[in-house]
């Protein structure tokens, strides 16, 4: 039998009975919408997390005081506070040649005040480095100018959405903003950039790094963010940094390094294993499905018995009849696979349009997963009707009408 | 052309053990016209199922043409039946969905046969049988005796050596029924060997050789050779 001919008669078989074949695509159709939908959420949402820290900036090291490992040995006779990071530490690390920028910051909150306009806002000291660090842009004016870290400066650099409600629609560049019961000139603005993993940088402030621990009367620094001079230097920065602030803190590893690389592999780990754990749920609407399929196909075939047992008695063997029940599943489920893709896009559509800001899309995979997905749920599952097909006693099963 | 040896076939109804035919031996000539009567439960059935090769003897020998069909696997089995055998049966078993052409090109789909060359044979044979203008109709668009026509018109599309008849006019009227008779009859005119089962003692007398079947034993031959 012809490939063409195989083809057509099973689906002139599938066409016959409308209702049997509709409920066994809008089974199929199901299965595969929600298998390709969960998947390219959970992919999605992979995207914008790594997105997001990408944004941050690329081969970054976070300095963070204090310990988060313990080495052993006997517990300290007296408590033992860790030292602090100081703007010291922050400039000794500039001697490793991994190293090439590096942002001390100091984090806080103060009031900011325009004449009478007063806004309590967070307020970040930092240095030059801190822009392009964190891939930041102007919007209007520079940024803080480079130079020796020590010195401070009453110059400040405010977010777009702080500039709009201190400001309104005036000019803001050149003009002076009160922050605590200091007095700083605005130099620039920052871009409008949204939201970067819950940090709004339109909501902040940021000071040099030496006024900024006056401002708050403190020494020492919230953190350090590293950049080393590429991906290669990022374990050899991680090293320079420990050695270079153990030696300033009298032998003590008081410091925890955090590379981004591991932050975001880590991330990254987690949404695959979510993604496939939902599209693992998913498909088990999938063998639902199959199950369906071959229920349906069952039932198809007694009420078709006679139609096999004249196949036979015309020639055909058990295994022209076990194909030709085979490829009926299988183009069922391709056509259901098709249905439930465009049902899945459709689906997709909507949810992008309502949350534009996630960016979703469906996985570029997901079609090809889940056809295999759907052809495999059919032919595994048409496998028992198309046997019981194969099997039917020709002389019985003509006998009756 | 046909020979059975010895043939046996036990059903098993619940516990009990229903010989549907013993001892059979039976052969048949190239282009006979043989009627196969008795009363129901009489194995006549049986025996034109096994002729057909649609169901296995229990015991006994097989020969179609000089093939040793008992020692036949399936698709072997299946060969025989598309080219030696060709089944009239009494409820047409014609498919439903498929219209008369194609329930006619079926035999042909599935020996492969391609499409023009089937188109061909299709028209000719469904023309030769008065069916010209019923090529696009389903079954259910058809008399009964239009079925039947249709129902032969496949069993002979692959010029099959025998014809296997079950009641071929057990479901139909008499003029219809008379119509199909002759269709078979010119076809065994033509060298087609007719074997037919039939309840009507009318029809069995036009036959040339009459079996009679009682109980699975065939009681009456008027035409045995052996």
């Amino acid at each position: 039998m012809r490939t063409r001919d195989i083809a057509l008669f099973s689906m002139q078989a599938a066409s016959a009975s409308r209702g049997r074949t509709s409920l066994m695509l809008l089974a199929m159709a199901i299965g595969v919408s929600s298998v390709i939908l969960l998947i390219s959420l959970g992919d999605s949402a992979r995207r914008y997390v790594i997105d997001q820290f990408a944004s941050l900036g690329t081969n970054l090291l976070i300095v963070i005081p204090g310990r988060s490992e313990t080495t052993g040995g006997p517990p300290p006779l007296l408590g033992e506070t860790p030292r602090d990071l100081t703007l010291d530490d922050a400039i000794a690390l500039k001697q490793s040649t991994a190293v090439r920028r590096v942002a001390p910051i100091i984090a806080g909150s103060a009031p900011v005040s325009v004449k009478q306009l007063e806004r309590e806002m967070i307020v970040l000291g930092s240095s030059a480095d801190l822009f392009e660090v964190r891939r930041l842009t102007m919007g209007q004016g520079s940024f803080l100018p480079p130079g020796d870290l020590d010195r401070g400066g009453n110059i400040c650099v405010i977010g777009s959405k702080g500039r709009k409600e201190l400001f309104g629609n005036k000019q803001a560049l050149g003009k002076w903003v009160r922050i605590g019961d200091r007095r700083f000139r605005v130099i620039g603005v920052l871009a409008d950039t949204g939201v970067s993993l819950g940090e709004d940088m339109g909501e902040v402030v940021i000071i040099p790094v030496a006024t900024a621990q006056s401002l708050f009367n403190r020494v020492s620094l919230f953190r350090i963010v590293v950049e080393a001079i590429n991906e290669d230097a990022i374990g050899r920065a991680k090293k320079a940094i420990l050695s270079i602030i153990k030696a300033r803190h009298e032998g003590e590893d008081d410091i925890t390094v955090i590379t981004q690389d591991a932050v975001l592999a880590t991330f990254d780990r987690i949404f695959r294993a979510l993604t496939l754990t939902v599209g693992g749920i998913a498909a088990i609407s999938l063998v639902v499905a199959g199950i369906m399929i071959m229920n349906i196909m069952l039932v198809s075939i007694s009420s078709r018995r006679s139609e096999i047992g004249l196949l036979k008695a015309l020639g055909a063997p058990q295994s022209q009849i076990m194909g030709l029940f085979l490829t009926e599943s299988a183009l069922l489920s391709i056509a259901g696979a098709l249905l439930g893709f465009i049902l899945a896009f459709g689906a997709m559509e909507v949810l992008a349009g309502f949350f534009p800001e996630y960016s979703l899309a469906l996985a570029p995979w997901s079609p090809v997963i889940a056809t295999g997905l759907a052809l495999a749920t059919g032919i595994i599952f048409g496998v028992l009707p198309a046997l019981r097909a194969a099997k039917l006693e020709p002389a019985l099963a003509l006998s009756r009408r | 052309m046909i020979r059975l040896r010895n043939i046996e076939r036990v059903f098993l109804v619940g516990e009990e053990r229903v010989h549907a035919l013993r001892d059979i031996e039976f052969s048949a000539e190239k282009g006979e016209y043989i009627a196969i009567m008795g009363p129901s439960g009489s194995g006549k059935s049986t025996l034109l199922n096994i002729l057909g090769l649609l169901d296995r003897p229990d015991n006994g020998i097989y020969e179609l043409d000089d093939i040793m069909t008992t020692s036949l696997d399936d698709k072997e089995q299946a060969d025989v039946r598309r080219h030696k055998i060709g089944f009239v049966f009494q409820f047409f078993h014609l498919v439903p969905r498929l219209t008369a052409e194609q329930n006619v090109e079926l035999p042909l789909v599935l020996a492969g046969v391609d499409k023009a060359e089937r188109r061909k044979r299709v028209h000719e044979t469904l023309e030769a049988f008065g069916l010209g203008d019923r090529i696009n109709h389903r079954p259910d668009q058809l008399s009964g005796g239009q079925r039947q026509r249709v129902a032969i018109a496949r069993a002979t599309i692959m010029k099959p050596s025998v014809i296997l008849a079950d009641e071929p006019t057990g479901n139909l009227d008499r003029t219809s029924g008379n119509d199909v008779v002759e269709i078979l009859e010119e076809l065994n005119d033509q060298g087609m060997a007719l074997i037919m089962v039939t309840h009507d003692p009318e029809l069995g007398m036009r036959a040339q050789r009459r079996i009679k079947m009682v109980d699975g034993f065939i009681e009456e031959d008027t035409g045995n050779r052996v």
